[in-house]
């Protein structure tokens, strides 16, 4: 048991709302589909301050057919914005790694968008947690 | 005593234990959670162990009579009494204490001998250098010398992290067999900070063992004490290392793995290609493997009360069949192997003085495993309102600690079989009500989330001083009702302070006196333990 | 900021074709702009807003960064290595300053 969690200042707080319209508008109207992207995240995060967030997107990643950008978007945050990953057909494959600050258990949220106009989404939980107890 | 041994040695034999049905080519032999238990113990396995959504009421969610049910088992047996916590105290004095490493020893030598060395593998699955006052002195360095005794194969681990980065560094590097964690890395730069994985040659068959320590190993522990190493579950690193190990032509894969049983059982359902599963961290002793998409999942108790062996019959590449046996390890009833036990007593002998300094006695039976307050919490939580001079007392629902009957003594060594840790500084400070009911909603969600993967794996915190109703089933944050002040009788509210004492906090730079010496001076001033049933958490499940 | 510090992982060596894993790291608060002084006044936004690698001149992979990233910002990305060559690095301040490395790499 943490003896006391850390005081932090508590500004306003983004809304899932919040989120959605930002994916929205990273999505330029397409409606994303599941599948082809996968986020990756630790369920629950070992220190909010840096958690580890990971996207990849299957694709050919040619000049054709390629991965454009990755946004990532959290929606429990003062804003929901985190990261642009913009990938060329030179990136080899649509993926990318880097560790994000969580105020709060909240859902992180990754939408690709590729050069062919298709966009994918992505979500997980992650929880931001007291910890302290164990087997 | 004398009369329990003979009636231990009258109900069961050392050859019964031991006799096997042996099949196939390759035995894996299991051992986990030891929580540096060097000697025979007294341990009450649960009587409430609750599990959520999918896992309700499915093993090892089942406790006393439904578990001897479920498993054929006759009350008042020598096996009833190992597996539950029915009629504890008077089958503790027919059929004695359990465990002990030198009667493990026995054990595993007894198997080496029938199946011969080639054809077997000991696997620990970790918590082994911590939980006695012993390890804690020798910073993990009798349970290393007394385990390369056994010769094991591979561990992984968790609480052995607890001796910080530097410490862990040195044990592993000296240790002669692996120590495996493929869902380690370096909190920089991202990369496998452990071995994940190593193939032996065993019975002419390949065995690819993954290691995969306690996924929240820097959440339930304090991550300050090895700030380098990131954890977690890591399920794309499992389908990996799987897939790694069947390349390099492994024909058998077992994950030795820390994550707790549900956790695992989830992780058989959706990573292929994994044969067994050994399982630790939720100290869950059952004798029948569960199966789950074709992975044996096993577990194998802790304290060194369980061994599991198990047979497989490996042919083209394939397990083709297996036998497993759950062994109990009845102190009275197994010889202590001789080579062991000398070298237990010379590890111990230069504590033995300390070890065996009575601080009081009970009257009442001492225990803490189960979902909520057990006897040894309450005795700490009583010591933690009265030497520091709080409202309210919170003791972490770890499920390590070891049992003791009315009328025996409290010494040094079973106080710190309860709280031996490298942080044990027992903290006071003031808290508002909306934070003690944060705090509880948040142990509740580590235990009662109904995605295993959301789980840490512990029990619920004690609380000493305050009642409250839980619904185990509800959400994060609708789950405790009715926080109410006991020497007041008055509802907790919100925003009013209470001073709260409690170990074990996982912040770096808690102050405080240690746990030990905290109980230790409340058993000078109340030398006869006497406890009540708690009735102060209301359950509903 | 004179603290800052990039540090980047990039293999020696790939052969034509290969897609390689580039790691990098700099040192750096990335003040988020949320917090406060112990006097109560907001502390000033300043973050990592940018970063970019390119390869002989060409842009393999960039982002844009928000506050939302963690201290010392952490990037993990792929790119395909046709050719011998030298990547080049750049993480832009919200100060203006601008950080650069550079690493070769050879073909096998
Ligand atoms: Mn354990
Ligand atoms: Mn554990």
């Amino acid at each position: 048991i943490g003896a006391v969690a850390g005081m932090r200042t508590s500004p306003a707080l983004a809304t899932a709302e919040d989120a959605m319209a930002k994916v929205k508008e990273f999505a330029g109207g397409a409606e994303p589909a599941t599948g082809t992207i996968t986020l990756n995240a630790p369920e629950i995060a070992e220190n909010g301050n840096t958690v580890p967030v990971s996207v990849s997107v299957e694709s050919p990643m040619t000049e054709d057919d390629y991965v454009e950008s990755v946004a990532i978007f959290a929606d429990g945050n003062p804003s929901p914005d985190v990261i642009t990953f913009n990938f060329t057909p030179m990136s080899g494959e649509a993926s990318a790694t880097t560790r994000m600050r969580l105020a709060k258990t909240q859902n992180v949220i990754a939408v690709a968008k590729t050069s062919t106009g298709q966009v994918f989404m992505d979500k997980k939980e992650v929880k931001v947690t007291i910890g302290g107890c164990g087997g | 005593g004398s009369w329990s041994r003979a009636m231990a040695q009258q109900a069961i034999s050392e050859d019964d234990l031991l006799s096997f049905d042996a099949t196939g080519n390759v035995t894996l032999v299991h051992i986990t959670d030891i929580h540096a238990q060097l000697k025979p113990l007294y341990f009450r396995e649960p009587s409430i162990n609750l599990g959520v959504g999918e896992v309700t009421g499915l093993p090892p969610h089942v406790t006393g009579k439904d578990f001897l049910e479920l498993y054929n088992i006759e009350p008042g047996t020598p096996h009833a009494y190992a597996l539950t916590s029915e009629d504890f105290v008077s089958l503790a004095r027919t059929y004695g204490m359990m465990g002990g490493l030198d009667r493990c020893a026995t054990v595993i030598k007894s198997i080496r001998a029938e199946r011969g060395d080639d054809n077997v593998l000991l696997l620990d699955g970790g918590d082994t250098w911590q939980g006695s006052y012993t390890s804690l002195k020798t910073e993990g360095a009798d349970m290393v010398e007394v385990m390369n005794a056994l010769k094991p194969d591979a561990m992984t681990g968790h609480w052995e992290f607890t001796y910080g980065a530097d410490r862990v560094t040195e044990l592993v590097d000296s240790l002669p067999f692996a120590f495996l964690g493929g869902n380690i890395y370096d909190a920089e730069w991202n990369e496998p900070a452990f071995e994940a994985y190593r193939i032996f040659d065993k019975g002419g068959v390949r065995v690819a063992v993954i290691g995969q320590a306690f996924p929240y190993t820097p959440i339930a522990n304090p991550r300050w004490m090895f700030p380098n190493w990131s954890f977690g579950i890591r399920e794309e690193d499992v389908v990996a290392n799987v897939a790694a190990a069947r390349e390099e032509g492994a024909d058998v894969v077992v994950l030795l793995s820390h994550n707790g049983f549900d956790v695992d059982r989830k992780l058989a359902s959706r990573v292929d290609g994994i044969d067994v599963i050994l399982t630790g961290h939720t100290h869950d002793a059952l004798p029948e493997p569960v199966i789950v998409n074709d992975t044996l999942v096993i577990a194998s108790g802790s304290n060194g009360k369980f061994i599991s062996r198990v047979d497989l019959d490996v042919r083209d590449g394939a397990v083709q069949g297996y036998k497993y046996k759950l062994i109990p390890i009845f102190s009275d009833v197994i010889t202590p192997d001789a080579e062991v036990s000398a070298l237990i007593d010379k590890v111990r002998e230069p504590y033995e003085a300390e070890l065996s300094r009575v601080l009081g006695k009970t009257d009442s039976l001492l225990y803490r495993r189960g979902n909520f307050n057990g006897t040894f919490d309450d005795l700490i939580c009583d010591a933690l309102i009265s030497e520091r001079d709080a409202d309210i007392a919170l003791s972490p629902g770890f499920r390590w600690g070891t049992s003791l009957l009315p009328g025996q003594s409290i010494t040094v060594e079973d106080l710190h079989n309860a709280t031996s840790m490298t942080y044990p500084s027992a903290y006071r400070s003031m808290m508002t009500g909306s934070t003690l009911k944060d705090i509880i909603e948040d142990v509740a969600d580590n235990l009662f989330n109904t995605d295993p993967y959301y789980q840490q794996g512990g029990d619920m915190v004690r609380v000493g001083g305050m009642g409250y109703r839980i619904n185990v089933h509800e959400r994060m944050g609708s789950r405790i009702s009715d926080m109410t002040l006991l020497k007041t009788g008055e509802p907790i509210e919100a925003d009013k302070e209470y001073a709260v004492a409690g170990w074990a906090s996982v912040n770096e730079g808690t102050e405080g006196p240690a746990i030990w010496d905290v109980v230790e001076s409340y058993l000078a001033k109340n030398p006869v333990v006497q406890l009540k049933e708690n009735t102060s958490v209301i359950v509903d499940a | 900021m004179a603290s800052v510090k990039p540090r980047v992982k990039v293999p020696k060596s790939a052969s034509a074709g290969e897609v390689i894993t580039i790691k990098t790291l700099i040192s750096h608060p990335m003040e988020s702009g949320q917090r406060k002084d112990s006097d109560g006044n907001p502390i000033p936004r300043q973050i990592i807003n940018k970063f970019t690698c390119e390869f002989n001149g060409q842009v393999v992979f960039s982002c844009d960064i928000e506050p939302a990233v963690s201290a010392n910002p952490y990037l993990e990305f792929t790119a395909k290595v046709n050719e011998a060559g030298t990547f080049k690095f750049t993480w832009v301040d919200d100060d203006g300053s601008v950080y650069t490395e550079e690493k070769e790499i050879a073909l096998n």
